[in-house]
């Protein structure tokens, strides 16, 4: 079987089914973008956490005197518990898993609070002695939070220890979810665009079946009947790919990197080379899938 | 050259079989005709030889290869070594008369070399050298039959099958295709051919083979079509 015969074969199966192959191109796109969209937010999940797990600290916040009675029945924290705290931090059980610790009191800390909400109609109505004093705590490993919450929670004049993790776990929460959603679609779609490609391959053998006839009375091996065929959904589906891949790189560098890296600086978002991890797999996912899908449409024109 | 050895073929859903204890021995260069009513079994014989079909007990030897146990994926290895024509040439209508040869020799991957030498030179051996532009719209049943013959011998196969080449052809069409086909016979190719057509057999006086029922009833060196009913 000679390469330029099968080439013409595949051409002209391809200009004979145009609506059909123009219809597959557009559901792989469309699918193995999903994909791809899916995959980068996995990316863009794992990326923020290990940014902000490491940066995450455990807050120590001492009671104030508006508290409520049932945590911080004597009020404003004394002197005294912050000694109390500051000595059990140092002491020779907690020190060898803290990297370091240290004190915000309310002046600070209304500081942080005007800069953080400058502009908010919030920031005028707040007075310093609402805001907790508390005692940021940067732990070596910061999965170990526990070890903090354990031996602070229920001190007197300790109103709460809090992990920051739990706050940046439900923000993973949503993009975990959305990711998720973005997988059924892909689902979804790819198992519409293996049936469309089954369809237009069957309905492309059956617009052929003349030729195939001949081809099986003269001899020709199942392997070169069938080739024409499969690269038939292969190339039609690679052309989805590769349209696929070029929108989740448009995706990364005009509205990741240009729009969402501008507007929150602070976060370290998917770049380009993330994006170029994935087109590979969209690809191999795309012809694979019509390899398969095509290979077993074709299957039963070949009973001998 | 082909060996039919007490074959038995049944058909789902027909109490009696298409083929009822057939033994045929075919040696090579004979001309051999198939005849019988419809339904006799001429065509279920020729499915056999050509592993369209196996059947459901008996051998069949064709060319040395059993084709009874012979794998599935070697089949289409097999078929190149015959020649087979239909009652309705089964060409392909976009394909000019010469494409439409040439793409028998390119599907079983021959060079293109091969096919520029050999497809005018069949074309010339069956009188069609002048049309071979043409598309078979463009021929008379006779010459589309002539194209059927020269893709079905432009392989140089050892064995024509033919069934019922001259079927849909007038009397004075058939006797030129009868005439290509007894040359071919000469030239050392082996023909089975099955027929309704009583005056081709009984001019031709080769050996005739007559099945009814799915069974042989008659098998003549030199024989006629048969006794009128």
């Amino acid at each position: 079987m000679r390469f330029g015969f099968i080439f013409s074969e595949v051409a002209q199966g391809l200009r004979r089914n145009i609506a059909m192959v123009i219809s597959i191109i557009l559901v792989t796109f469309i699918s193995l973008t999903f994909v791809g969209t899916a995959s980068l937010l996995q990316l863009q999940i794992g990326q923020m956490k290990n940014y902000w797990y490491d940066r995450a600290q455990v807050a120590i916040y001492l009671c104030t005197d508006i508290s409520p009675e049932a945590t911080c029945p004597r009020g404003e924290a004394s002197e005294d518990v912050k000694i109390q705290v500051q000595e059990r931090l140092a002491s020779a059980t907690l020190a060898p898993f803290i990297e370091e610790f240290y004190f915000e009191d309310h002046e600070q800390a209304f500081a942080n609070f005007q800069e953080q909400f400058a502009g908010n109609a919030v920031a005028q109505y707040v007075k310093a002695e609402q805001l907790n004093e508390t005692y940021w705590v940067n732990l070596f490993d910061p999965n170990q939070s526990q070890i903090i919450t354990e031996s602070f929670t229920g001190l007197a004049g300790v109103e709460e220890v809090r992990d920051q993790r739990s706050y940046l776990d439900q923000i993973f929460n949503i993009l975990n979810i959305a990711s998720l959603a973005a997988i059924s679609v892909a689902l979804l779609m790819l198992v519409s665009s293996v049936l469309l490609i089954s369809t237009t391959i069957r309905l492309s053998a059956f617009s052929r079946r003349r030729e195939l006839g001949i081809m099986r009375l003269v001899g020709a091996s199942n392997f070169s009947i069938q080739l024409p065929f499969i690269l038939e959904g292969v190339v039609a589906a690679f052309i989805g790919s590769l349209l696929s891949a070029g929108a989740v790189l448009g995706l990364v560098v005009f509205f990741v990197q240009g729009f969402l890296a501008e507007r929150l600086p602070f976060t370290s978002f998917v770049s380009l080379s993330d994006g170029m991890l994935v087109v590979p797999l969209l690809i191999a996912a795309g012809v694979v899938l019509a390899a398969a899908a095509s290979g077993l449409a074709i299957r039963r024109y070949l009973k001998i | 050259m082909i060996s039919v050895q007490s074959v038995t073929k049944k058909y789902k859903g027909t109490p009696r079989p298409a083929l009822d204890q057939v033994s045929l021995e075919i040696e090579k260069g004979d001309f051999v005709f198939l005849v019988g009513a419809s339904g006799s079994g001429k065509s279920s014989l020729m499915r056999l030889m050509l592993r369209e079909d196996v059947p459901n007990s008996g051998s069949v030897h064709v060319l040395g290869e059993n084709l009874v146990g012979l794998p599935a994926r070697r089949v289409p290895f097999f078929r190149r070594k015959l020649g087979v024509v239909f009652q309705d040439f089964r060409l392909l209508p976009n394909k000019t008369v010469a494409q439409n040869v040439a793409f028998s020799l390119e599907v079983i991957g021959k060079s293109q070399g091969f096919i520029q030498e050999a497809v005018p030179d069949v074309l010339g051996l069956v009188g069609l050298g002048e049309k071979a532009d043409r598309l078979p719209s463009e021929l008379s049943g006779g010459e589309q039959q002539r194209v059927a013959l020269a893709r079905a011998i432009v392989n140089k196969p050892a064995i024509l099958l033919a069934d019922e080449p001259t079927g849909n052809l007038d009397p004075t069409t058939s006797e030129g295709i009868m005439a290509l086909i007894d040359s071919i016979n000469l030239a050392g190719t082996t023909v089975v051919m099955a027929t309704h057509d009583r005056s081709i057999v009984d001019k031709m006086q080769r050996r005739v083979v007559e099945l009814s029922a799915g069974q042989i009833i008659r098998d003549q060196a030199t024989g006629s079509y048969g006794v009128r009913s």
